[in-house]
């Protein structure tokens, strides 16, 4: 028989880094910039607590929302680090990675025929999780020379006043910007006057450069009307074992969670022992990380000023995205440093069209190689100029 | 501040360039290299070397640990001991320790008979040594901060979102 597929899961066209990732599969010398993960294992104190869990067979279902004595350490981690204030018992749910909390976000408050609001670059998955949910999607291009920031302008200009949901992600995947308090301010504001409510994604929270971290929930009447997600991944260098989480109102959590135990049921339980340690005793594993990324961001940042490419001054996640020289395209520049070259960068129009004529380009990647890969972009700029 | 950072990051690759370092720190390059000679001037940094993983090699390659056990009298101090063993070309590095001996010392040559003879006819006769205990490295799995033996290839995908 052939499959009828959804008319949703048609309208979403295949991911555009797939093709390129068949590209890279061909050589065997590619370095590669295109991944949005750690390079680092995850921190061995977190490792051992996964494996002492299995040795003792606690491989069972944890509670829906995940164990409470993780659903605990994380109260108190982002009541520490980021001044929320949650309440363990309803106001957070552990997830399978922050992915499945932002999937459950848009099924549990989009309504078909919703507009999402959500400000671009962005993440790649937002806009098909929208459109799995059957909303509607409504872009907000940030501008470079706005340091990719959010603005009220833009909001306006897209016409977000009219949408019901506005996602945000700082500090961003691609571009590496955040958001300063200062910036949030009008954010929330333009939040609360126009009922929206807000998905913010902080996964890369830890991974900020300069100055501290602000959560938009932190404003005043900001918490009733916004989930935050976070999770394990980048911070905690855990990405296989994909463990995130939502915090939110109870109403709001208690909506993705019916959703949640209807189809996950529960988060990774092995997963859940290892990221209880990773907050528990990680905290110096992920400040050296940190410093290392920021070393990284520095020399990346520096050698593309030396190779006479623009590059936006990052100060949070970790990747860059410095514009493609005049004459390409970003999806041509990217296809030609992979075949010419062996380096793999991602396009910035896959993470919507305002990325068109820039490069996603991931630090996650030791030294040498970095080295070795800014070299060969050097050399493939000056062979094109 | 900053020369300890370059300090981290020479004892991370002593081989980064003065131009890579000032990338990553955000110095000038004239600073970094000011840095580096106010370290090497002050003793703080003595030497650069590789981190050699001579299972790797076909040439072999000996080295042993050694504990030293010491009798001190009123003449002799464990810095004249120290000193005169630190002369031999064949001790890599030596140090006075807590616990069970007092030496911990690292031998090099290029065989078994070689390194025993030293410690034997040159170490073993010292006379304030009154024990001498030799472990043989026999695979190493670590050194001065780097893993060593075969690299795990990097097998996340080339592309993720």
């Amino acid at each position: 028989m052939e499959f009828e597929l959804s008319d949703r899961v048609q309208t979403v066209p295949p991911s555009g880094i797939r093709r390129f990732f068949e590209i890279a599969e061909e050589r065997d010398d590619v370095i590669s910039l295109g991944v949005g993960e750690p390079d680092f294992a995850t921190p061995w104190a977190a490792r051992d607590a996964a494996i002492t869990s299995l040795e003792k067979g606690k491989t069972s279902y944890t509670a829906n929302r995940g164990k409470r004595e993780l659903r605990e350490a994380i109260a108190d981690y982002v009541a520490d680090r980021f001044d929320l204030g949650y309440d363990p018992d309803e106001e957070i749910i552990v997830t399978a990675g922050a992915s499945e909390a932002v999937d459950l976000a848009f099924r549990a408050f989009v309504n078909p025929g919703d507009t999402v609001a959500i400000a671009q670059p962005s993440y790649i998955s937002y806009e098909p999780g929208v459109i799995f949910a059957g909303g509607e999607v409504l872009p907000v291009p940030t501008r470079e020379e706005d340091e990719f920031r959010l603005t009220v302008e833009g909001l306006e200009e897209a016409g977000a006043d009219e949408a019901d949901v506005l996602v945000l992600c700082y500090p961003n995947n691609p571009t590496g910007a955040i958001m300063p308090a200062e910036d949030l301010e009008p954010i929330a504001e333009f939040a609360r006057e126009h009922d929206l409510m807000v998905l913010s994604d902080e996964i890369y929270a830890e991974l900020t450069y300069e100055g501290e971290h602000t959560s938009i929930a932190t404003f005043e009447g900001m918490r009733e009307r916004t989930i935050v997600f976070n999770g394990f991944s980048k911070a905690h260098a855990m990405t296989g074992l994909r463990l995130g989480y939502a915090l939110g109102p109870a109403e709001a959590i208690g909506a993705m969670n019916k959703i949640h135990q209807y189809t996950m049921l529960s988060a990774p339980t092995t997963a859940q022992y290892a990221a209880l340690e990773a907050l528990d005793s990680c905290e110096n594993d992920v400040r050296e990380m940190v410093s290392q990324y920021d070393r990284r961001r520095q020399f990346v940042l520096s050698r593309f000023r030396e190779i006479g490419m623009d590059v936006f001054e990052a100060k949070g996640a970790f990747y860059c995205f410095p514009e493609v020289p005049e004459g390409f395209t970003a999806e041509e520049f990217a296809e030609d440093v992979l075949r010419e070259q062996g380096v793999a960068v991602v396009p910035g129009d896959v993470f919507g069209d305002v990325g068109e004529g820039h490069l996603r380009v991931s630090y996650a990647t030791g030294l040498e190689d970095l080295r070795e890969a800014l070299a060969r972009l050097e050399a493939f700029v000056e062979d094109h100029a | 501040m900053s020369e300890r950072e370059v300090l981290e990051l020479l004892r991370e690759n002593a081989r980064y360039s003065t131009a890579d370092i000032a990338r990553m720190t955000d110095l000038e390059e004239g600073e970094v290299e000011a840095a580096i000679e106010e370290l090497e001037a002050a003793g703080v940094v003595r030497g650069y070397q590789a981190v050699v993983d001579w299972d790797e090699l076909e040439d072999e390659r000996v080295r042993a640990e050694v504990e030293l056990n010491v009798h001190l009298d009123r003449e002799t101090g464990y810095g004249d001991i120290a000193e005169r063993l630190a002369r031999f070309p064949q001790v890599k590095a030596l140090r006075l320790v807590s616990g069970d001996y007092d030496f911990d010392m690292e031998v090099e040559g290029d065989s078994i008979r070689e390194v025993s003879q030293f410690i034997s006819e040159k170490v073993a006769p010292v006379p304030e040594i009154t024990q001498t205990v030799t472990h043989y490295v026999m695979t190493s799995y670590k050194e001065n901060g780097i893993e060593l033996g075969d690299g795990e290839d990097d097998e996340r995908l080339s592309f993720s979102p």
